[in-house]
């Protein structure tokens, strides 16, 4: 590593820079300034409107779903709040298809197909499965070696029986954008739903259900500087889309999601997403200026480094490159200053290389030299030069190691 | 002069407690994903177990079997979905978390106590073979009555069947073992026991498996996926020893609440206390005045500052006859005409002096006598 960079210097509790920022975002404290007073002096239950402290909570929480409807020009009866985007996935999926067996249309035989995508966060993927086992017929795309869908094969896998379409808004491993309005316009035309995770998306892209003809939305607190533990699922109104619940009891939710409401969380994510709103545009042009400046110098200081998914379509602070000739842990642990992941947090425990870069067709070898760096709201141009240093130092080394490795003979750990 | 305000709707949420909010504000102060490998991600990994096991001794359990959720209401769903038992029973008392949760199941009678009827359960289980989930709640959220979990945990083994309590309202009020109750899984809510909202636990007991109801990254070892809720859970486990260790508060809820009941019967000897002569939590009065309805009597009370409930705190404020008193075979007047009345750690002798200053005025103003026996 080159000497002590400034960086350093001003890290004296040694805290590593945190460009992981698609797996947990800091929360921001304007944000927890706004959720404080509600986990206190406002604590009431938001069910109990017989009295003050009930009917205080139950105003913060409508205040919050404004907020977060505002975001995606949605209506706020649109929102139901449930416990993260984890939840608001098996929601949208499981609740859309049991409603559909349940309510069969009169004269026609109820849908019962769905279409994901092969590279879908690992809880669409999960309820798409027990869909499957529940005797739904799942169609999941290939994407193109870009990491989007293809239009085309998306319109030929629509048939009579599709029910929905779910497609992951921006990838949480690779950041690619899929094109939302294209989708929305095939499905409304051939009248099937669109489910969108938005947990990467929301709060930093402009999304907007109408003009996107989005029918299911799911929002994720953490993921944009807001609390965790809390998330949304948009459910479009008009023309209205049924859901049977996941979880039932209080009937709080309109029914949709039973469970006191945690008051500071939905405040918490109001807050971040009005944040989000106001500062969207000029926070998306200063993380693209600092992830090209990282994406630059890196490929200036690194032979042979690779980026996967599309360069366009892309979120304005999310990377993923490979480094052929390494591995993506060696990479990891040979820089400790940098909290980055090799992909997925559920999964990056894992030594499965991931299956979303396997599906764009990357090899084993390749896909297993790959780390996600993810930039966010606190990250500073000196922070990313300090990780250009570190991850361009790292990189020469261990591929020096792998080449002496190679020459004598020893098989390489992976 | 500012209005006087008195809170006693401790089973509807808690205030939180101190210890939690000193946790809930060192996690929101770090960033980090529990699943990351990175050392932020192992230090919030770290916080997550501790918290499991300072929950897990709330009620004397193994920290492998405690399982985080987002509340009560989805740790009863996942007790009696994720057990993947044919046959499910509950309770006619039950929360509506639970009654929902498998619209289909049978109910099991309760007596005009409303304690569970072991014979009938016995009976119940022995006439059908299939494998069954018994889920019987410790302690009722609208009248404080404690079930004979220990004894109904023992009918259901002998008939192989699981057993599930509800343990939500009575955690953090009454001491819970989960060993002594002999209970497979168990349900607790941190905002009940002065932890935040938007966090509980399924804690599983014994050889139970459970088939998860929310899919994804594999989370909670496969039992509940999601990113997990850091500052809710550190508040959780936080507030969860602060109740283990104050549980002698519970004394002096106790004699609170006596001397309310005792001065509510003096003024008023038509007032009913349900279940005044069997276990109860020390913190809880379901109090009738027939013929006067509960909406009635909460907007009066609240009126005067007083912040009380009709039943359970749920979804759309409508007050309708309560399901748990009218499975006690209560009539009319006292299914629509109970408020619940609920203490806690900082109740004080003034807020009990200004409930019943509220509740005597209410009564001497609408109660008539006759009224309840022609409205019934």
């Amino acid at each position: 590593m080159s000497a002590v960079s400034p960086v350093m210097a001003q890290r004296p509790n040694a805290l590593p820079i945190y460009l992981d920022n698609q797996s947990s975002t800091p929360l921001d404290p304007r944000v927890l300034e706004a959720m404080l007073p509600y986990f206190s002096e406002h604590f009431g239950n938001p069910h109990s409107e017989s009295h003050v402290y009930g009917r205080n909570a139950m105003a913060a929480i409508e205040t919050a779903r404004g907020e977060v409807a505002r975001l995606i020009n949605a209506d706020p009866r649109e929102i139901v709040f449930t416990s993260g985007a984890t939840e608001s996935n098996n929601l949208a999926l499981k609740g859309a298809a049991h409603f559909a067996r349940a309510h069969p249309v009169a004269g026609g035989r109820a849908r019962d197909h769905l279409i994901t995508l092969t590279t879908e966060h690992k809880c669409v993927l999960e309820s798409a499965a027990t869909l499957e086992r529940e005797g739904f017929a799942v169609t999941y795309l290939p994407v193109e070696p870009n990491g989007l869908v293809a239009l085309d094969r998306l319109a030929a896998a629509i048939t009579e029986r599709t029910l929905f379409v779910s497609v992951m808004a921006a990838h949480n491993e690779i950041g690619v954008i899929q094109p939302l309005a294209e989708i929305g316009a095939l499905c409304r035309a051939r009248g099937v739903l669109l489910h969108t995770d938005a947990a990467q998306a929301f709060g930093k892209i402009a999304l907007d259900v109408e003009a996107m003809r989005i029918d299911l939305m799911s929002i994720s607190g953490h993921k944009i500087y807001g609390p965790k533990g809390v998330g949304a699922l948009y459910i479009r109104r008009r023309p209205r889309v049924r859901l049977l619940p996941l979880i039932d009891g209080g009937g709080q939710e309109r029914g949709l999601r039973s469970g006191t409401l945690p008051t500071p969380l939905c405040v918490g994510l109001g807050r971040a997403a009005a944040l989000a709103a106001a500062e969207m545009g000029e926070e998306a042009t200063r993380l693209r200026g600092l992830r090209d400046r990282l994406y630059g110098n890196l490929m200036r200081r690194v032979p042979d480094v690779q980026l996967n998914g599309d360069a366009e379509h892309r979120l304005p602070a999310s990377l993923n490159l490979s480094f052929p000739g390494l591995t993506a842990p060696a990479l990891i642990e040979a820089c400790p200053m940098i909290a980055m992941s090799t992909g997925s947090a559920c999964t990056s425990a894992s030594v499965e290389p991931s299956y979303v870069l396997r599906a764009l067709g990357l090899s084993e070898a390749r896909a297993n030299a790959s780390i996600r760096l993810g930039l966010g709201r606190f990250t500073t141009a000196a922070e990313v030069d300090f990780a250009v240093d570190a991850l361009s130092a790292s990189v020469s080394r261990l591929r020096k190691q792998e080449k002496v490795t190679e020459a004598r003979g020893i098989p390489t750990s992976g | 002069m500012t209005r006087r305000e008195s809170y006693l709707d401790w089973n509807a949420t808690a205030p939180l407690r101190p210890e939690a909010a000193a946790a809930i504000a060192a996690a929101l102060d770090r960033c980090g994903n529990p699943s990351s490998v990175h050392r932020w991600g192992r230090a919030a990994r770290q916080m997550v177990e501790r918290a499991r096991e300072a929950v897990a001794a709330l009620i004397g359990a193994d920290p492998q079997g405690v399982v985080f959720v987002s509340g009560g209401t989805e740790a009863n769903h996942l007790a009696l979905l994720g057990s993947g038992r044919e046959r499910v029973l509950v309770s006619a008392v039950e929360h509506n978390s639970v009654l929902q949760a498998v619209p289909s199941a049978e109910r099991i009678a309760v007596d005009a106590n409303g304690i569970v009827d072991l014979a009938r359960l016995d009976r119940q289980l022995a006439a059908d073979t299939r494998p069954a989930l018994v889920s019987v709640m410790l302690a009722n959220n609208e009248t404080g009555i404690i079930e004979p979990a220990g004894e109904i945990a023992t009918i259901a083994h002998r008939h192989g069947a699981l057993f599930h309590c509800d343990a939500v309202q009575a955690a953090g009020k009454i001491p819970v073992d989960i060993g002594a109750i002999g209970a497979d899984l168990v349900s607790l809510s941190a905002h009940k026991l002065g932890g935040p909202p938007g966090i509980g636990a399924l804690i599983v007991g014994g050889a139970a498996d459970l088939r998860p109801m929310i899919r994804g990254g594999g989370q909670e070892r496969g039992r509940r996926a999601g990113s997990e809720n850091l500052p809710g859970i550190a508040g959780f486990a936080a507030a969860a020893t602060a109740a283990a260790q104050g549980m002698a508060d519970y004394d002096r809820v106790w004699q609170l609440r006596d001397k309310l009941e005792a001065a509510v019967a003096e003024t008023a000897p038509e007032a009913v206390v349900i279940g005044a002569h069997v276990p109860r939590l020390p913190n809880t009065t379901a109090l009738a005045l027939p013929g006067v309805s509960a909406e009635t009597q909460v907007i009066a009370l609240d009126l005067d500052g007083v912040m009380v409930s009709a039943g359970a705190a749920c979804s759309s404020g409508k007050v309708g006859p309560s399901h748990v008193l009218a499975a006690m075979g209560a009539p009319p007047e006292i299914t629509t005409g109970t408020i619940r009345v609920s203490l806690g750690w900082t109740t004080t002798a003034a807020e009990i002096e200004h409930f019943l200053a509220a509740w005597t005025a209410l009564y001497r103003r609408l109660y008539r006598p006759g009224a309840a026996a022609r409205a019934a």
